[in-house]
């Protein structure tokens, strides 16, 4: 036992004489939350837009005025022939055209019917959508007022409660994310990086053939960076308490126990890789190459699961990073505790232990 | 002995902060000599080296390498001299006879040129069974041999050996020694550190650093004259313990 | 230029010789390709639809077998207390709860007006709202049903006025997110390879020690660098054909535009990347640092591409960052060109930063290696 504490003494020496490395464990998730808190959204805030006013009369500029005064649109341009359009899209800073027909003023007034073209540049599926169901909304205001008068007759009325998110604000939505992604890759890779290293330059032959047990070794070289990850896990959740307004409904002891299992399962990731690589470089790759994607995409961080094809809900589930991210989601907003997390826990517990057991395995092959 | 100087060095310092690691050393070496650089670990040894062979810039002093100055021309020295480091240098992932061509490449030799000296070096070092193989493969003393004869590739005029024995058996120590004389026979300057003192009886001259000056320069038969000693051995340890 | 073969030729060897690394470059991103680009769709399909019927009418079951009919949701059971349908929510399990009050239908028939509770999980603030656009189109759907059974025309002293909206979405007419994102994450990819090797190439030779090897031989440093560069540079355009073929053939992603302008501006994209990727490895020790950098730039250069999330929604002060992120005139470029067929003036702009871009950091990268400290 002496031994080893020993053993991890020198590791922390290690890693705490290297400034510059240390700089950038600390440094660089604090700079990224802070980017990515503010910066990250869906939200569709300040689309350019152009206007081309076939009609140019009170009606149509009543309309373009509400547009102009929302906040998603900016009026960037506009046009005078339907020729111009093309061009502007190619251009790419407009996403929508907004065409009123010739005659629109006196359809409205005179037919109660006047149409209006939403032409969008749908290379971006999802703004060109959205762009065309806020204009749609808009619309159909200015149509309410235009009716104000008339009995609506039959209609029954949702009371709608947006639950969790009253504000439907995306930094709920993404500081969990993000969370999990610098926790999820910083964790694997630095076990990872540090254990092949060891390897590479032959200082883990000496650490295997001396009295400590190859468990211990492997625990040695990973108990700092628990440390670690913990006080950065900490750091990102008291920036996005109090920079973000994050709340936290639930316990916050749970938050912190969930988070030192995930980074467990994170570490416990990287020594799988390390088993399996013989150089730094393959580590590296591994954890970056491998993790980063499947991590941002197959964990619901940006895009919802709910909505993929159903081999790649399956395939999610494999990834630690859903789980963590539900728990975070569900401590921190809905005010859960663990009777309704119990399973997402146990599913990361499952996951550290077969990470650890795997490579324990495998460290043992290699030494026989 | 030559008189013709091919490294001249007059009163080179080299600091990190406060600390000194090379402070004022002044000496010559002439051509076809071979140098032997000998001090403690940390006297400063590889410190003086990498200066003279203009991978480090002095903090102040002149150095003359090959007939150009290490503070203005360190590129041209490059071109006049070969280096061994201490730790190897080779590339593991490459076989015998790719580093050959890679090192022989850059050093601007032509494919011919290449060709033909590695078959006579593949020839010297009996390692022409080995030529497609990994260099990770090769015992190490091997490596060290590979390693020299790669610095001697462009012929250069002083060859620079940091350690070059440093882990290998006797009889490799030995051969490694016959290589280095066969290379100043035929005018290479050598210049090599090393903490074995026998080996520093087979120098012409050996200077001894310690904490980052030099205490003694001489022909080994003279150093044990002047310090009274049978042994290259004794002489050092006198000077370090002083 | 022999001395630079020379180097050229031994990073060759030395990648594909690396057995473990092969596949890492080649099929791994290739694979993740054909995978990922499946996954990032914003459209909200499959919505939980949970409900607690308190009245039991014709009226309510009507309004729930609108929301069956409807392809957006996934009715679940129906929950008999609010408190179940809570728990349920607090699980997970539901994203909706649509509570019919009692006497339901005997206020809208009283009234003509009935009020519905619903309750949407909005953590996902964008997919709630998205959500609840789709309830109101069904309840749309359901109050004209209402009108048309119920309420004499005659009732009506004035017709209502309607706008229509006729929407046309250029480019991509059915909105197939994967023409959008099969480009960007192939982007993405390329960019990540070419970065990390470059990024760890010379900084593994400072750890191994034969970058001081290199530094006693009289090469020149712009020599070393090309050699160094030119490797990963032919990797990245491998990967990028590849990747181009199979978004064609799977993803059967067009190309409105021309290959030679994508190629041309791809040459000095992937420039950029390996410039950066040289700088780091030059400006670091170890190649973990190196790594950390990378990453670091690699993950702010994903999520600030525009490619996942819009940057005009960005702050200014954050979209001015994104200036500095080449992955997103890449996103841009390769964009305007396959799915718009944009000529070389329409990417001017972005040809030219980018080639700025390039210029410079290839700049850093040979000033950033020292031969001598």
């Amino acid at each position: 036992m002496k031994r080893f504490v020993g053993f991890i003494k020198k590791e922390f020496y290690h890693i705490f004489r290297d400034k510059r490395s240390l700089f950038i464990l600390f440094g660089m998730p604090i700079a990224q939350i802070l980017l990515f808190g503010f910066a990250i959204t869906n939200e569709i805030n300040n689309v350019d837009i152009a206007i081309l006013d076939h009609s140019k009369n009170v009606n149509s500029t009543e309309v373009i005025n509400k547009i102009s005064s929302s906040k998603y649109f900016s009026i960037n341009k506009f046009l005078e022939m339907e020729s111009e359009i093309e061009s502007i899209f190619k251009k790419g800073k407009v996403k929508a055209v907004l065409i009123f027909e010739q005659n629109f003023g006196s359809n409205l007034i005179k037919e109660k019917k006047a149409t209006v073209q939403v032409v969008t540049d749908a290379t971006d599926p999802n703004t060109a959508n959205t762009v065309s169901n806020y204009v749609n909304g808009i619309l159909q205001q200015y149509q309410k007022q235009q009716n104000k008068s008339i009995d609506p007759g039959f209609q029954v009325l949702p009371e709608t409660k947006m639950m969790y998110n009253s504000e439907l604000k995306s930094v709920y939505m993404f500081v969990p994310g993000v969370m999990t992604i610098i926790l999820m890759l910083v964790s694997a890779m630095m076990t990872s990086i540090s254990i092949t290293r060891e390897k590479e330059q032959g200082t883990m032959e000496i650490l295997l053939v001396s009295p400590l047990k190859p468990v211990q070794v492997i625990l040695g070289k990973v108990f700092p960076y628990i440390f670690l990850s913990i006080i950065n896990a900490l750091i990102i959740i008291v920036l996005s308490i109090f920079i973000f307004k994050m709340p936290v409904q639930g316990s916050l002891l749970l938050l912190g126990l969930e988070s030192i299992l995930f980074i467990v399962s994170a570490l416990g990731l990287g020594i799988l890789i390390s088993t399996i690589s013989e150089t730094q470089q393959t580590a590296m790759m591994i954890s970056l190459m491998g993790l980063m994607l499947p991590v941002i995409l197959l964990s619901g961080f940006i895009f919802p699961i709910a909505s993929m094809p159903y081999p790649l809900q399956m395939i999610s589930n494999i990834i630690p990073a859903k789980w963590f991210i539900i728990i975070v989601k569900g401590i921190m907003l809905k005010g859960v505790g663990i009777q309704f997390l119990w399973k997402e826990s146990l599913i990361l517990l499952f996951m550290t232990v077969f990470f650890i057991v795997v490579s324990i395995k495998k460290y043992k092959i290699r030494l026989e | 002995m030559s008189t013709k100087k091919v490294i001249q060095v007059n009163k080179l310092t080299k600091n990190f902060g406060d600390f000194k690691a090379v402070n004022n050393i002044t000496f010559d070496v002439g051509k076809g000599e071979v140098f032997g650089f000998l001090g403690a670990n940390g006297a400063g040894k590889t410190t003086a080296m990498k200066m003279l062979i203009g991978i480090t810039t002095p903090s102040s002093g002149k150095a003359n390498v090959a007939g150009f100055d290490v503070n203005t021309h360190a590129e041209d020295i490059k071109k006049n001299i070969g280096y061994m480091s201490q730790k190897f240098a080779l590339y593991d992932d490459l076989t015998v006879n790719e580093n050959i061509t890679f090192f022989g490449g850059i050093y601007g030799l032509t494919r011919k040129e290449i060709k033909e000296k590695s078959i006579e070096l593949l020839k010297e070092l009996n390692l022409e069974d080995v030529k497609n193989m990994l260099v990770a493969s090769l015992p190490l003393g091997w490596k060290q041999k590979l390693s020299f004869s790669v610095s001697l590739l462009h012929n250069p005029k002083i060859v620079f050996l940091d350690e070059p024995t440093g882990g290998v058996d006797p009889i490799t120590r030995r051969h490694f020694w016959e290589m280095i004389y066969k290379a100043a026979s035929s005018g290479t300057t050598i210049f090599v550190t090393t903490h074995y003192m026998d080996e520093a009886e087979y120098c012409d001259r050996v200077s001894v650093m310690v904490n980052g000056k030099i205490e003694a320069l001489d022909t080994p038969k003279k150093l044990k004259e002047t310090y009274n000693v049978k042994s290259m051995d004794e002489v050092f340890l006198k000077l370090v313990r002083k | 230029m022999k001395i630079t073969l020379y180097i050229i030729q031994k990073e060759f060897k030395q990648i594909f010789r690396n057995k473990g690394m092969l596949p890492i470059i080649f099929v791994l991103p290739l694979l993740q390709l054909i995978i990922l680009s499946n996954t990032a769709t914003f459209e909200v399909k499959n919505i939980q639809f949970s409900y607690i019927d308190n009245d039991h009418s014709t009226s309510s079951r009507a309004l729930l077998e609108k929301f069956n009919a409807s392809t957006y949701f996934d009715v679940v059971n129906g929950f008999n207390t609010s408190k179940e349908a809570e728990s349920a929510m607090l699980e997970g399990a539901v994203d909706v709860v649509l509570e019919i009050p009692t006497d339901f239908h005997q206020h809208l028939l009283k009234n003509q007006k009935a009020v519905l509770g619903i309750r949407i999980n909005a953590i996902d603030g964008a997919a709630a709202g998205v959500t609840n656009v789709y309830i109101l189109q069904v309840l749309k759907s359901y109050n004209k049903q209402l009108q048309t059974k119920l309420v004499q025309f005659s009732n009506y002293n004035e017709k209502p006025v309607t706008i229509i909206t006729i929407p046309s979405f250029w480019y991509n007419e059915t909105l197939n997110y994967k023409t959008f994102m099969v480009p960007g994450i192939l982007v993405l990819l390329v960019t990540m390879i070419t970065l990390f090797l470059s990024g760890m190439n010379i900084v593994r030779e400072k750890e191994i020690g034969t970058l001081e090897q290199i530094n006693v031989t009289p090469i020149k440093k712009n020599q070393f660098i090309i050699g160094k560069l030119f490797p990963f540079w032919i990797i990245g355009i491998l990967l990028l054909s590849v990747g181009l073929i199979i978004s064609k053939i799977i993803f059967n992603v067009p190309m409105l535009g021309s290959y030679i302008l994508m190629y041309s501006y791809t040459t000095i994209y992937i420039l950029v990347i390996l410039g950066i990727g040289l700088f780091i490895s030059n400006y670091t020790d170890t190649q973990q640092q190196a790594m950390f950098i990378a990453w670091f730039f690699m993950v702010i250069f994903i999520l600030m591409s525009g490619l996942f999330t819009p940057i005009e929604s960005m702050p200014n002060w954050a979209q001015f960052i994104t200036e500095f992120n080449p992955i997103k005139y890449f996103v841009e470029v390769m964009r305007m060109v396959m799915l718009k067929g944009a000529s070389f003036n329409d990417i001017l702009p972005q040809f030219l930063k980018t080639l700025l871009y390039a210029i410079v950091m290839n700049a850093l990268a040979v000033w950033s290696y020292k031969k001598t400290n």
